[in-house]
C-alpha cells in the first residue's frame, strides 16, 4: 500500500517536473530582457506592440463569433437529434469527430479549393468573406468539443418531457428552445465556449493560410524575429488558456450546485 | 353531447397497432381512469388527446371541436407528467406562471392566478424555491398547479403518482381528486395501479392489448368484470375451472360440488368447460354463515397477513383463496383440514374470454 502510494506520488512529481520546468524556464527567460537583472520589459514590449493589440483583438472577435454561431448551430442540432432523431446520434458523433482526425491543413486546403475567388461561392474574394470563412473553419475545429459539452449537458435533463410540458402550456419552438432548454444546458454551452476560445486564440494554420491577421500567425512571426518576446507571448498564451480552463471549472462547479434533473 | 369524445381511434407504430378502434365519450367534469398493464395503449391514447401523437384513424373532439388538426399548443389542455417535468431553471412561481406568460396575460393577472393556484396546493410559502429544493410530492403538486393555471378544458394525468412513495401517493391522490371536484375539470388519469384507479375515478377504462376490455364505474369493474383479463387484473380473483353439469338447470360442477349459477350459462352443453370467478373476500368459513352456495375442500395453506388471514383450499383441482379479517381470538384453519366456504350464488361470475 505504502509502495503504491510512493509510486503514485513519484509519477505525479515526474509529470509536474516534465510540465513545469520548461514553463519555468520560458518564464525565467522572458524576464531576462534587461541585461543583468530580471524585468518585465519583454511583456511591456509585447503589450505596447500595435500588432499584438490588433491581432489579439482580431482573434478575440473571431472567437466570439465562433462561439455565438457555433452554439446557434450546435444547440438546436443536439436538441433536435435528442428529441426527434435519436437514431442519428452515432452519425452526428462521427461527423463532429472528423475535425480531430482530419488535419487542419487538409481542411483549409479544401476550403481554398471550394471557396476561392473564382469558385461559385467566392468567400476568399473579399476580406469580409475570408473572415466569414475563417469563423466557419473555427466552428469546424471546435465542433468536437462544442457538441460533446452541449450533448452532455442535455443528457442531464429530460429534454423530451420538458419540451412536451412547455408545448402543452402553449409555448412555441423559440420559447421552448430559449426559455426552457437553453438555460438548462448553459453549463455545457459555457464549457464549450471556453474551450472554443482557447482553441481559436492560439490557432495558426487556418488563419495563416487564409492570410488573416490573427494572434496565431503573430506568435509565429514574433518567434522568428525576436528573442525574449516569444517567451513572454508563450506565457501570455498559457495564461489565457488557463484562465479559460479556470472559468470552465468554475462554471462546472456552479452547475453542480444548481438542479440538473427535470 | 359528451365533452371529450374519442371516436374510432386507431394508432399504429410501423406494423404494430397499439390502439385498436377505441370509442369513448367522457362527460364534462368527469374523472376517468385508464387502467392497464404496460404496453396496453393507455398512455398512447392520452398522448393523442394531448396532441403529442397523431391518430392513424378516428376523431378526437373536445366540446364539439375536432382536435385532429390542432397542434398541442393550440388545444388548451393541462398535463401532469410522471417525471414532474418542472423547468429546473425557474422558481415555483415562474413554473406556475409559465403558461400564463406564454398566453400573454397581464402581469397583475398572472400574479393573482399563480397565488390562487399555490394556495390551492398549499405551497404559497414555497413560491421562491427551485424544483431541486422540493420533495417529489411537492414537485408534483407544483406540476398540478402549473397545469391548472391557464384554466385548461381538460386535465391529463400521466401516472403522476408512480414516482412517489406509498404514503405520499395516497395523500396526493386524494388531494388531486378533491381539487378536480372543486374545479369541476374533466380529467383523464392514466395508471397501472388498480387501487389508485378504483379509489378516485368516476369511471374506469380497463385497457388490454389496445382495446377497452371494459368501461364502467369502479364498483362495476371490481364486482362485475366483463372479461377474464379484467377479472384477473383488477383485484385478486379466484378463477375456477368448472364443468357444465346441466344447462337446463343452470348448474356447474367443481370437483364434488354442484352449484347453481344465477347467471344464465347460455349456449353451453353439458360437459363443456367453463370458467367462473370468485372474489377472495366473498363468503365465510363460519358454519353459521348465510349463503345459498357452498364449496368444500382441503386446506393447503394458511397465511397471516396482518389485517387479514388468507386461506387456500383445494376444490376439484382448483386452489381457491379466501380472505377473512384478523381478530385476536381467531383460530387459523390447519393444513389438511376440510373447510366449507359459504357464499351467495350471485358472488360467482361467469367469465367470458
Amino acid at each position: 500500500m505504502k509502495t503504491s502510494k510512493f509510486l503514485a506520488w513519484l509519477a505525479i512529481a515526474i509529470g509536474v517536473i516534465y510540465f513545469f520546468i520548461p514553463l519555468l524556464g520560458t518564464f525565467e527567460f522572458s524576464l531576462r530582457m534587461r541585461r543583468g537583472e530580471y524585468s518585465l520589459d519583454a511583456y511591456g514590449s509585447v503589450f505596447s506592440d500595435v500588432q499584438f493589440q490588433q491581432t489579439f483583438g482580431f482573434s478575440i472577435l473571431m472567437a466570439l463569433f465562433t462561439i455565438v454561431f457555433g452554439m446557434l448551430l450546435v444547440v438546436p442540432t443536439a436538441y433536435w437529434v435528442r428529441l426527434r432523431l435519436p437514431q442519428m446520434r452515432p452519425v452526428l458523433e462521427f461527423i463532429t469527430l472528423m475535425p480531430l482526425v482530419i488535419p487542419a491543413i487538409v481542411i483549409v486546403f479544401g476550403y481554398l479549393r471550394l471557396y476561392n475567388s473564382s469558385s461559385y461561392i467566392p468567400f476568399t474574394g473579399s476580406i469580409f468573406g475570408t473572415n466569414v470563412l475563417l469563423v466557419m473553419s473555427y466552428i469546424t475545429l471546435s465542433l468536437p468539443y462544442m457538441y460533446r459539452s452541449v450533448d452532455t449537458a442535455m443528457r442531464t435533463i429530460d429534454v423530451r418531457t420538458l419540451t412536451e410540458a412547455a408545448e402543452i402550456l402553449g409555448a412555441k419552438w423559440p420559447t421552448i428552445l430559449f426559455r426552457c432548454i437553453f438555460p438548462n444546458v448553459m453549463s455545457g454551452v459555457l464549457s464549450g465556449a471556453f474551450i472554443t476560445f482557447a482553441i481559436v486564440i492560439g490557432e495558426f494554420t487556418m488563419a495563416s493560410l487564409l492570410d488573416r491577421p490573427a494572434f496565431g500567425p503573430y506568435l509565429q512571426l514574433v518567434g522568428a524575429n525576436k528573442a525574449y518576446e516569444p517567451s513572454a507571448l508563450a506565457i501570455i498564451a498559457f495564461a489565457i488558456t488557463w484562465l479559460s480552463m479556470g472559468l470552465l471549472q468554475l462554471v462546472s462547479r456552479f452547475s453542480k450546485l444548481a438542479p440538473s434533473k427535470a | 353531447m359528451s365533452f371529450l369524445v374519442l371516436d374510432s381511434i386507431k394508432k399504429s407504430f410501423g406494423q404494430t397497432q397499439v390502439v385498436k378502434d377505441f370509442h369513448m365519450a367522457i362527460e364534462k367534469g368527469e374523472f376517468v381512469s385508464f387502467l392497464g398493464p404496460s404496453g396496453c395503449g393507455k398512455t398512447t391514447i392520452l398522448r393523442m388527446i394531448a396532441g403529442f401523437e397523431t391518430p392513424s384513424d378516428g376523431v378526437i373532439s373536445i366540446a364539439g371541436k375536432n382536435q385532429n388538426g390542432l397542434k398541442t399548443s393550440q388545444r388548451n389542455i393541462g398535463m401532469v407528467f410522471q417525471a414532474y417535468a418542472l423547468f429546473p431553471n425557474m422558481s415555483v412561481f415562474d413554473n406556475v406562471a409559465f403558461g400564463l406568460k406564454v398566453a400573454g396575460q397581464p402581469k397583475s393577472e398572472i400574479e393573482k392566478r399563480v397565488k390562487e393556484m399555490l394556495k390551492l396546493i398549499h405551497l404559497e410559502h414555497l413560491a421562491d424555491r427551485y424544483p431541486y429544493q422540493l420533495s417529489g410530492g411537492q414537485q408534483q403538486r407544483v406540476a398540478l398547479a402549473r397545469a391548472l393555471a391557464p384554466k385548461p378544458q381538460v386535465l391529463l394525468l400521466d401516472e403522476p403518482l408512480s414516482a412517489l412513495d406509498a404514503k405520499i401517493r395516497v395523500s396526493l391522490r386524494e388531494e388531486i381528486r378533491q381539487i378536480q371536484r372543486q374545479l369541476g375539470i374533466t380529467t383523464v388519469f392514466v395508471t397501472h395501479d388498480q387501487e389508485e384507479a378504483l379509489s378516485i375515478s368516476d369511471r374506469i377504462v380497463v385497457m388490454n392489448a389496445g382495446r377497452a376490455d371494459q368501461i364502467g364505474t369502479p364498483s362495476d369493474i371490481y364486482n362485475r368484470p366483463a372479461t377474464r383479463f379484467v377479472a384477473s387484473f383488477v383485484g385478486t380473483l379466484n378463477i375456477i375451472d368448472a364443468i357444465v353439469e346441466d344447462p337446463a338447470a343452470n348448474t356447474i360442477r367443481i370437483g364434488e360440488n354442484v352449484i347453481k349459477l344465477r347467471e344464465p350459462i347460455g349456449a353451453l352443453k353439458g360437459g363443456d368447460q367453463v370458467s367462473i370467478a370468485l372474489r377472495p373476500e366473498a363468503g365465510s368459513l363460519n358454519e353459521s354463515a348465510t349463503g345459498d352456495t357452498a364449496l368444500t375442500g382441503k386446506v393447503v395453506s394458511s397465511q397471516f397477513l396482518g389485517s387479514v388471514v388468507r386461506t387456500r383450499f383445494e376444490v376439484g383441482g382448483n386452489q381457491i383463496s379466501f380472505d377473512m379479517f384478523n381478530a385476536p381470538d381467531k383460530i387459523l384453519p390447519q393444513l389438511g383440514e376440510t373447510v366449507t366456504l359459504r357464499f351467495a350464488a350471485s358472488d360467482l361470475l361467469l367469465i367470458k374470454d
